[in-house]
């Protein structure tokens, strides 16, 4: 901004009706609306976890104690850890060559490559997870594909196995993985990769020298959304994960519908916030350290 | 390192004239720290074994698997759907539409979970987008630590699990004796979709030339003539694909959903859930087919009327 578009911006904030001060009435309505239904529900939700007994009579630390003394409850929050991880992850490996390749592409292949990553993200994850059922099952896709290569004669156990359910959520995440990537990637000022080239660094080496270091922020906002889509994604967790693998979405539902018990899954749901919460502000704390680092 | 002597020819090809006088430099003093015995001009992509063009047939086969990672599916579904026997076999043993008219005619516990869905998602994008736009217009032009932290709260149902947000507004009806019904649903979804409307109107807001708002006062416009004839028109790509987005999350929500819906409520996605968890009924598949069509009508007509996927790839960050 220069100086007078500077003093035109001020000029505007204080004298617009608009967004002058006394416009804070407009915030209102939605800020009453959250308050009733975001911020009192969890702090119901907290309240809650810290009964001891499904009555809700007495307080106490009870519910954590017995969700972390039990392995198979530490095993539920590992698996579901890793399984967002391993989302990300994958992730990560098949969303920078996607972004590379629509920021390196001609307007007209844009639109299409745009076409295939916009349009499983607005399908219903209901769908996409259904596909994966179908692709994954017996006699699906897959099971055909080995089976007429001669690869195995008989059908293979795909679905409910843990890659199966990272593979899927995988594909599921991936679009909110590439949009972030592509921003930044096609963001970074060309001159920077053509000097790297010019001074003779090969494609490879300017790369993961200039073109990942500066598409952090992109990276970083891409894992966010993966994340904690991942560990929260109720429906691939238990369509394509089945009965046998528990993550913590189904726990929660499982213990306050099926066993009635409020207050241990009021305790699971904010152990899983938590958990969230803690990689949101890890990936917050890298993003401003590299924000600083690439602008100097 | 066979092959130096076909770097020093390669390389005069590979660089425009200006600069070659100046890489030897740069590469004699990279080669020292990295390869004392190397010939000074070798080129990086052979000292580390690369072929030149390597990169970009790396990336375009990996993306190109992506792309189709990401289509395939939907596509499998879609010829699923049209298939003419008994179970999701693919390849499909026929084709035939029974499964759609079994799903229209024969099912109405689908449609009438259909019209649910529509009628929550419809409600709840509307209430959702007047609540978000007016504190949108508020919020997106103040750079105060209130206005900073307000903006993040109203955020919070993007991070915050609907699993555990639709637990507690559960519990909240439950404290206030109201039971579940139709407008506990609404409240969850109104929750839901407010974020993505607040979020892609600000960004349109803060694109907005101030000096417009500037000149329609000086004109003598009202505040409220400004917001309609100025602001209002400007927001509109942002808003509508606001909307649309907030649109197809709350049609899709199963995780809020499932604590706020009763018998009476049951949404679409719950309905698909517990057909495809029990029985694999290939109804599902048929409605699963026309989602997918009116998610790809919709979308391109988004594109023809907001310009709304540029829109969202430029405001999903």
């Amino acid at each position: 901004m220069n100086p007078t578009q500077k003093l035109t911006a001020r000029r505007a904030r204080v004298r617009s009706g608009i967004s002058g001060l006394s416009d804070w009435w407009l915030t209102l309505p939605l800020g009453l609306f959250f308050a009733i239904f975001v911020a009192v529900p969890l702090l119901l939700l907290a309240a809650i976890s810290f009964h001891t007994d499904a009555s809700m009579q007495h307080w106490g630390v009870n519910q954590y104690q017995r969700y972390f003394t039990d392995p198979y409850n530490r095993g539920v929050l590992w698996s579901t850890i890793g399984l967002g991880l391993a989302t990300t992850a994958v992730c990560i490996v098949f969303g920078y060559p996607i972004a590379w390749l629509y920021t390196a592409s001609a307007p007209k292949w844009r639109r299409v490559i745009l076409l295939c990553i916009l349009m499983p993200l607005l399908t219903s994850s209901v769908v996409r997870t259904f596909a994966w059922v179908v692709i994954l099952g017996n006699d699906g896709l897959i099971d055909h594909t080995l089976m007429a290569l001669g690869w195995v004669t008989y059908p293979v156990k795909l679905l409910y196995t843990p890659s199966a359910v990272v593979v899927s959520l995988a594909q599921i995440e991936l679009p909110l993985m590439i949009l972030p990537l592509a921003s930044s990637l096609g963001a970074i000022d060309t001159r920077l990769t053509e000097a790297s080239h010019a001074l003779g660094a090969s494609q490879w080496r300017t790369w993961w020298r200039i073109s990942m270091p500066l598409s952090v922020p992109g990276l970083l906002s891409g894992a966010l959304l993966v994340f904690t889509g991942a560990v929260s994604a109720f429906v691939v967790q238990t369509l394509v994960g089945g009965g046998q693998l528990m993550y913590m979405p189904f726990y929660i539902y499982q213990q306050a519908i099926e066993s009635q018990d409020y207050p241990f899954a009021a305790a699971v749901a904010m152990i899983l916030l938590v958990c969230i919460l803690i990689m949101v502000t890890a990936l917050n704390y890298f993003g401003r350290k590299t924000r600083g680092f690439i602008h100097g | 390192m066979a092959d130096t002597g076909n770097d020093a020819t390669d390389h005069p090809n590979e660089y425009p004239n200006e600069y070659s006088h100046e890489s030897p430099n740069g590469h004699a003093r990279e080669d020292a720290k990295v390869h004392p015995q190397a010939h000074p001009r070798v080129h990086p992509d052979k000292r580390s074994g690369h072929h030149p063009r390597s990169f970009g047939y790396t990336m375009a086969i990996i993306a190109i698997l992506g792309l189709l990672l990401l289509i395939v599916p939907s596509v499998v579904v879609l010829i699923t759907s049209f298939t003419s026997g008994y179970s999701l076999k693919f390849p499909p043993p026929g084709l035939s539409l029974r499964w759609y008219k079994a799903l229209l005619f024969d099912s109405p516990e689908i449609v009438d979970a259909l019209w649910v869905s529509v009628k929550v998602a419809t409600l709840a994008t509307a209430i959702a987008t007047v609540l978000a736009v007016a504190a949108a217009v508020v919020l997106a032009r103040k750079r105060t630590i209130a206005a900073r932290l307000l903006d993040s709260f109203f955020m919070a149902p993007l991070t915050v699990p609907s699993l555990a947000l639709g637990l507690g507004i559960l519990v909240l009806f439950n404290l206030g004796s109201a039971g579940l019904s139709f407008y506990s649903l609404l409240a969850g979804h109104i929750a839901l979709c407010a974020p993505y409307v607040l979020y892609t109107t600000s960004a349109s807001y803060a694109q907005l030339d101030p000096a417009l708002l500037d000149s329609s006062r000086c004109l003598g416009a009202s505040p409220w003539r400004t917001f309609y004839r100025i602001v209002l028109p400007a927001l509109r790509p942002g808003i509508a694909s606001g909307a649309f987005i907030a649109f197809m999350n709350s049609f899709d929500n199963v995780a809020l959903s499932l604590f706020l819906s009763d018998a009476r409520t049951e949404v679409l996605p719950i309905r698909l859930w517990h057909i495809i968890e029990d029985s694999l009924d290939v109804r599902a598949a048929a409605a699963s087919g026309i989602l997918i069509a009116v998610t790809l009508v919709s979308m391109l007509l988004m594109e023809r009327f907001a310009n709304a996927s540029s829109n969202m790839s430029r405001q999903i960050r």
